[in-house]
């Protein structure tokens, strides 16, 4: 090797050396940023001159990205002073850049943050997200929602309890996890909607038995069978352990009730009840697969519920997951929308607030209602319209009255979509038994309650 | 780092009996009397800045925080070790560096492979159309690797080509071996792997074929009137005028193999389960997901070194000592 690239090389060595030993730990830039909300509160917009808000969201859906543009029309319209700066991602781009974004010098005003140990948490614990409860005593979020959605967007300033502590975020719509089903296919197999699970196995075995794919199932991203899971387990499990559980206040994994719902699933897929090669089909594709009528019953969040609307018409039903007995209350996994929260680095935090409440108010209920969502809160003016989007209403009406919604699964850890979603896909693969998938979940969760 | 960069660029750029001109140009230059050894860095002065700030930098603060304990938002803590201990005590790591080599085979020994028999058979009869050829078997190198990922998810999907083709052969007395490719355990892998080999053919071909042009016509000649047949011909003429071409293309195959996140990121994230996880993949899983940065970084760096060794492996074991 010639000398002068090696004199080269021990030079740039000597200079990076230098310049590592001047640069400091990663995030101990000394400016952890003062994330106390303001003493005195300026609900005054008009007053604020000349602001420019960013707002960083993830509503690039059809329904969901007609609702907020109007809402941020409507702001401007209301306060010309305010200009909105929107930038749009996809969920998981978002989960992805907001991390660099907010440990950046000059985060977003207003971002969407998800819920969850991974996220929210996690940005609560680094002071990265500032506390609205003194604007929630001018605003009164905490008075309009039920306890039960504030508790989702509120931790301990340490970031190691969800569902106390302070509120850091209020979100505009609701969501939950329920069954779809092909009216069309169930009148001609002669089947009716299930009313409890034991009737929904005996739906699924005649579906089967004519030859019909039963469950619409696209598992390729490990999470779709985590939610399906989900499902089975508020059937199982008593809906407070669940909370608790995911929550980290309590139970473990590998309980016998969440046993036997990671049982049931492998039951429900060693009969062939799921789509052919579930784990080679892509979570949105699963919706698709079932407009097109493959599949008499599929699981799905009411974020797909607008767009089948549009492409199945009156074909298609939308309830709550049946109860274990008939007429019991039945629970399933929801909750709301991310909730829009405020970063504490913000020069205009009064602003972000009014805005955060504008597009939480009841006049948001109402614009959600018009582009075919489904708010948080009841609308106060309008109603759905479309069969599937008066039915995904009615099913929100009926767990918001009887408290029978329990958190996502993925909030338990910040790794907890491979940890559980990878073994579950073994499940669903027939390759590793109930008990030592629901073992591999206790462990990842236990090794993060420890680090806590 | 410098000796890596100064070699790539030439070798890719024109083959492979650049380096050696290079080098020696190289030498003569630091060597003869007279010339301005110290003007000459002032010239590499702004490329040696760009290179500099977004790559040695860059690869510093990643070794540098390789060595804390750090989710990318609070303060870091000091790890040492630690994380590269975790890097291979961690089963599903470990795995993932057990892909790897599953994939080095698939991205670099079979497209080699295959390349040979290509170029063994261009390089003895005149085949018409042989530039079209060239750039249709070219061509998987151009497309952006996402693209190509979304490409053969739907080639590998339950009712895509792949599946259909399989159906008719069942349907005409062979065993079912329809699969759904990337989200079968066993067959996930294999089916990454062979999107890389269908990439890679393209590369090791091109490169092979400017090589043999170069082989002297006297050589094939002389071994045909001794009475070569094609295989001795291919071991005793062809293989032996292949030597650097060869060693450069195990390198970008392997390079790709090694950096290959895209296609794993777009086709499969690393599914089913741990099937198709890989070294590059984690990097970038466990800081931005998982909020493990110092871990991930502690792979990066691993994968660099051994990036690098891989290319001097290759270097020593094909071109030879004095290369």
């Amino acid at each position: 090797m010639p000398t002068l690239t090696r004199r080269g090389a021990a030079a740039a060595a000597a200079a990076l050396a230098t310049l590592l030993a001047a640069a400091c730990a990663p995030g101990s830039s000394g400016d952890k940023p003062e994330s106390k909300a303001p003493a005195a509160v300026s609900t005054d917009v008009a007053k604020a001159g000349n602001v420019t808000l960013t707002v960083w969201d993830q509503e690039v859906q059809g329904g969901q990205k007609k609702q907020i543009e109007e809402l941020n029309k409507r702001f401007e319209a209301k306060y010309p002073n305010v200009k909105i700066k929107r930038v749009s991602r996809s969920f998981s781009d978002l989960q992805k850049t907001l991390r660099l974004a907010l440990s950046g010098g000059s985060p977003p005003d207003v971002v969407e943050a998800n819920q969850g140990y991974a996220s929210m948490a996690q940005y609560v614990k680094a002071g990265m997200l500032l506390p609205l409860d003194s604007y929630d005593q001018v605003y009164g979020w905490r008075k309009r929602y039920p306890k039960g959605l504030t508790d989702l967007n509120s931790v301990t300033q340490d970031g190691k309890l969800i569902g106390s502590g302070n509120l850091y975020g209020v979100s505009l719509n609701g969501e939950i996890v329920g069954l779809y089903y092909n009216k069309e296919k169930l009148a001609k197999l002669g089947v009716q909607p299930p009313k409890s699970w034991a009737e929904f196995d005996q739906a699924l075995a005649t579906a089967k038995g004519k030859g019909e794919v039963p469950i619409a199932f696209g598992n390729l991203e490990k999470l779709p069978a985590m939610q399906l899971y989900g499902v089975l387990q508020d059937g199982a499990a008593d809906k407070e352990a669940v909370r608790k559980l995911v929550f980290g206040s309590g139970g473990s994994w590998t309980d016998a009730p969440n046993v036997q719902a990671a049982q049931k699933l492998a039951d429900w897929s060693k009969k062939g009840y799921f789509t052919k090669d579930a784990n080679a089909v892509k979570w949105d594709d699963t919706p698709v697969n079932f407009a097109k009528g493959d599949g008499v019953f599929m699981f799905g969040g009411t974020w797909w519920a607008s767009e089948l609307n549009d492409k199945m018409k009156d074909k298609v039903g939308f309830m709550v997951p049946p109860p274990t007995q008939a007429g019991a209350p039945s629970a399933t996994m929801g909750g709301e929308s991310l909730p829009w929260s405020i970063t504490s680095k913000s020069k205009n935090p009064d602003v972000a607030a009014a805005y955060i409440n504008f597009i939480t108010s009841p006049e948001a209920m109402d614009v959600s209602i018009e582009t075919g969502n489904l708010p948080a809160l009841a609308a106060p003016s309008k109603q759905p319209t479309g069969p599937l989007l008066k039915e995904v209403s009615t099913a929100w009406a009926e767990l918001s009255k009887n408290d029978g919604i329990t958190p996502y699964l993925d909030y338990a850890t910040p790794t907890f979509a491979d940890a559980f979603g990878g073994p579950l896909q073994e499940l669903v693969a027939g390759r590793k038994p109930a008990d030592a998938v629901m073992k591999a979940a206790q462990d990842d969760y236990s090794a993060f309650q420890k680090k806590k | 780092m410098t000796t890596v960069a100064r070699r790539k660029t030439p070798k890719s750029r024109h083959a492979a009996s650049a380096p050696r001109t290079a080098r020696r140009q190289g030498r003569a230059f630091s060597g003869s009397p007279g010339e301005p050894g110290r003007i000459g860095w002032l010239y590499t002065l702004p490329a040696l800045l760009v290179y500099g700030t977004f790559l040695l930098w860059p690869l510093a603060r990643g070794a540098q925080f390789s060595l804390y304990h750090w989710d990318g938002l609070g303060q870091a803590t000091w790890a040492g070790f630690s994380n590269y201990t975790a890097t291979w005590s961690d089963p599903s790591l470990r795995g993932a560096f057990g892909h790897l080599l599953v994939l080095i085979l698939f991205y670099s020994v079979l497209p080699c492979c295959i390349a040979f028999v290509l170029v063994a058979a261009m390089s003895r009869t005149k085949i018409r159309g042989l530039t079209f050829f060239r750039t249709v078997l070219f061509l998987p190198q151009v497309v952006a690797m996402v693209a190509v990922a979304v490409a053969w998810q739907w080639v590998y999907s339950a009712d895509g080509p792949v599946n259909t083709v399989l159906g008719w052969l069942h349907a005409l007395g062979l065993p079912d071996w329809r699969h759904g490719w990337f989200g079968d355990f066993t067959f996930a892998l294999p089916a990454v792997g062979a999107v890389g080999t269908w990439v890679g053919i393209g590369l090791a071909m091109v490169l092979f074929l400017a090589g043999v042009q170069k082989i002297p016509r006297e050589l094939y000649e002389a071994a045909r009137i001794d009475g070569a047949g094609p295989f001795r011909e291919f071991f005793a003429v062809t293989l032996p005028g292949l030597r650097r071409e060869l060693a450069v293309a195990l390198t970008l195959t392997t390079i790709m193999a090694i950096r290959n996140f895209d296609l794993i990121y777009m086709a499969t994230a690393g599914g089913p389960g741990d099937a198709t996880k890989v070294p590059a993949y984690e990097v970038y899983n466990r800081t931005f997901n998982t909020g493990e940065v110092g871990l991930g970084c502690a792979i990066g760096v691993t994968l660099a070194v051994l990036a690098f060794a891989v290319t001097a492996g290759v270097r020593r074991l094909v071109e030879g000592k004095d290369a």
